[in-house]
């Protein structure tokens, strides 16, 4: 004790000047990433701004300038009453179809992909370890391939230019990777916990709703995100598969902006382009928060 | 037939034989522990009783009503896993309830019964917890909870104390054997530990690499091993096993044992009597070679032999004094205030009552 005290002001002085010294690389990496943040952010911005412009603003040039007459017409426009395909419809109708089309599809994707993973971990067959290649496999074939072959099955099951027929190819595809996600979170699970459950008489759907369910929080809410951003944001399938009522927002979103008649509404656009981003945004930002580790802990050793 | 009877009951998984034929046969309110280093078997053996890994030939019975059927949930029996296996989504209460509502057990029956096994474990306060927010030995004593509500014919304890730290381990053991006097339920106990092994059961099975080698109370087997195996896997420290020779000295059977300094020893040792002339394995407890003064004295077959002491270890109640025998340390228990240090000459008293011998080549016991 003695010794550590024997000057003190001395101490205080070298503190000072070693964190100086610490500062710096701290000052020089907040100023990078803030740079990098401005940059990201820099498309975001050009967006909102230009889409809360009058179009005479935006052809005058000064893409950057903030809006001297803030106006939200363009988003009624873009929601309400602009011309894609034949119909001034707006993009409602096509944002209610993505709509009916996401939902089921990420919310069945991910049970499927759930019992799958609970079934690959839990209750192994012979074979089981093939058949999770096999569904891995999937997961890497192009889309481009499977365009023809599904064409052909949504016609024999007369799924074709239908909202279902969307939902039962954005399924297919989403399996793969729900199984993937959940099959390697739960065989990080105790199968402890399973026995356990067996003992206690619980059988086999009991035991993945009040034992594995409850626990998969993290690695549901990573896949939902996984799977709501890829099937809203697929064009491909959209465009192939879906008849001029039954488009998803991406299709809609494109027919808006590349419709050859008449003046091209750059601000109706980027609301239109905003509109349909908005959604994958919310997700991220409502189901990020339950996206938190560590609630496994305690239920084995400690 | 006896209340829980294992018949030639193996398991294979493909070609590998995890465990050969097994014939235990427990009565009711024993407490059956089978002991045995990693990968001998012991907890598949205690799985199959279980129900979670079929029996690949034999029968498992319990109450004589053949088990090989019948799932996990209906055979009556309670584990209490390694790892506690504790549901961490739920309460305490949740936990200890969840097989009750399984069974449909109504709710008022449910109540009565966790505040009954509460009371038992004195776990009252932590009722409304989650699993996380409990310590070890609260989880420990959860999860016998949660096997108590059962009443079940056989209890299943899966090295249930192996994640405890030392002291809370000690108090976990004294307390299932406890339970154990106070419920009476036949309890079947896997462990590595051979103290463990020991102090809790009223019959041990000791396996290894898939055979059960010895089944027998803790006495047996400690006095009376059947092989080298059991020999050196049960006590602490363990039996002194070295190679010595049998022959004949003054007309009497003796082993000769090899010294550190070349020299040899001959002990007079009537076990082995007619087998003159063979090699054998001695096995001698540490606490039968002690000094003149702490030997046995009911013992009739005490025999000196001076040899150089090699090292001494002080353990606070004993001192443990290391000789050289057959080229092999040889430690000896001796009381913790004997005066003797290393490099001595020193004059070690060996109880051949309780030396026993083995083959070198089979490993099984002959004397």
């Amino acid at each position: 004790m003695a010794n550590t005290s024997t000057n003190p002001s001395a101490a205080v002085g070298r503190t000072k000047a070693s964190s100086l010294s610490a500062a710096v690389p701290r000052i020089i990496l907040y100023t990078v990433l803030v740079l990098f943040c401005i940059y990201y952010l820099l498309p975001l911005y050009v967006m909102v701004v230009n889409s809360l412009k009058p179009l005479e603003e935006i052809t005058a040039g000064g893409m950057m300038a903030l809006p001297n007459e803030w106006t939200i017409a363009p988003w009624g426009s873009a929601w309400s009453t602009a011309q894609i395909g034949v119909d001034a419809t707006g993009l409602r109708p096509y944002f209610v179809n993505s709509l009916v089309m996401v939902i089921p599809a990420v919310a069945l994707s991910t049970i499927l992909g759930a019992l799958n993973g609970y079934v690959l971990t839990k209750w192994a067959f012979r074979g089981s370890t093939l058949l999770f290649g096999l569904l891995l496999f999937g997961c890497f074939i192009p889309f481009q391939m499977v365009l023809i072959p599904m064409a052909r099955i949504l016609g024999l099951t007369g799924l074709a230019g239908s909202v279902p027929g969307l939902v039962f190819v954005h399924l297919v595809y989403g399996i793969g990777f729900s199984t993937l996600y959940f099959r390697n979170y739960y065989a990080a699970f105790p199968t402890e916990l399973v026995r356990a459950a067996q003992i206690d008489g619980a059988g086999f759907f009991t035991i993945f709703w009040r034992i594995l369910l409850p626990s998969s929080g993290p690695i549901a809410v990573v896949c939902i995100i996984w799977q709501f951003t890829n099937i809203w944001n697929d064009f491909l399938f959209g465009a192939s598969f879906s008849d001029f009522d039954s488009q998803p927002m991406t299709v809609a979103l494109n027919n808006l902006v590349q419709s050859s008649t008449g003046v091209k509404e750059y601000n109706v656009h980027f609301a239109g382009a905003i509109m349909a981003a908005l959604p994958t945004l919310l997700v991220y930002i409502v189901a990020g928060r339950y996206f938190v580790r560590g609630l496994m802990a305690g239920s084995v050793k400690g | 037939m006896g209340f829980l009877d294992i018949k030639q009951a193996t398991k294979s998984y493909g070609p590998v034989k995890v465990l050969h034929e097994t014939d235990i046969s427990v009565e009711e309110g024993e407490f059956l522990v089978l002991v045995g280093p990693s990968g001998c078997g012991k907890s598949t053996l205690l799985n199959m009783i279980a129900g979670l890994e079929e029996v690949t030939t034999g029968d498992i019975s319990i109450k004589g009503r053949s088990m090989n059927n019948v799932k996990p949930a209906e055979r009556n029996i309670a584990m209490v896993f390694q790892s506690y296996a504790l549901y961490p989504n739920m309460t305490v209460k949740g936990n200890i309830s969840f097989g009750m509502e399984m069974q449909g057990v109504p709710k008022p029956e449910r109540e009565k019964k966790i505040a009954q096994v509460a009371d038992l474990l004195q776990i009252g306060q932590l009722l409304d917890r989650k699993p996380g927010q409990l310590s070890g030995g609260q989880r420990q004593r959860v999860a016998m909870g949660r096997a108590l509500t059962r009443e079940p014919d056989v209890f299943l304890f899966d090295e249930p104390l192996s994640n405890l730290d030392a002291k809370l381990r000690v108090d976990m053991r004294t307390e299932i054997k406890k339970l154990h006097q106070k419920l009476g339920t036949t309890i079947v106990y896997v462990t590595h530990d051979q103290i463990e092994a020991l102090t809790l059961s009223t019959r041990i099975a000791v396996m290894y690499g898939g055979y059960v080698q010895q089944l027998g109370t803790p006495k047996e087997i400690y006095d009376n091993p059947a092989n080298m195996f059991v020999a050196g896997f049960m006590g602490s420290p363990s039996m002194n096993l070295f190679a010595a020779k049998v022959v004949s000295e003054n007309g009497r059977t003796a082993v000769e044992i090899a010294l550190a300094d070349g020299q040899k020893a001959t002990i007079p040792f009537d076990k082995v009597q007619g087998q003159e002339g063979r090699d054998v394995i001695l096995g001698i407890r540490p606490e039968a070679i002690t000094d003149r003064d702490g030997a046995d004295r009911n013992s009739q077959n005490v025999h000196v032999v001076e040899a150089r002491v090699e090292i001494t270890e002080p353990a606070g109640s004993d001192t443990f004094v290391v000789l050289q025998m057959g080229g092999k340390d040889v430690t000896g228990r001796f009381r913790a205030d004997v005066d003797v240090s290393a490099g001595d000459r020193f004059p070690f008293a060996f109880n051949m009552d309780k030396a026993v011998a083995f083959d070198p080549k089979t490993e099984e016991r002959v004397a």
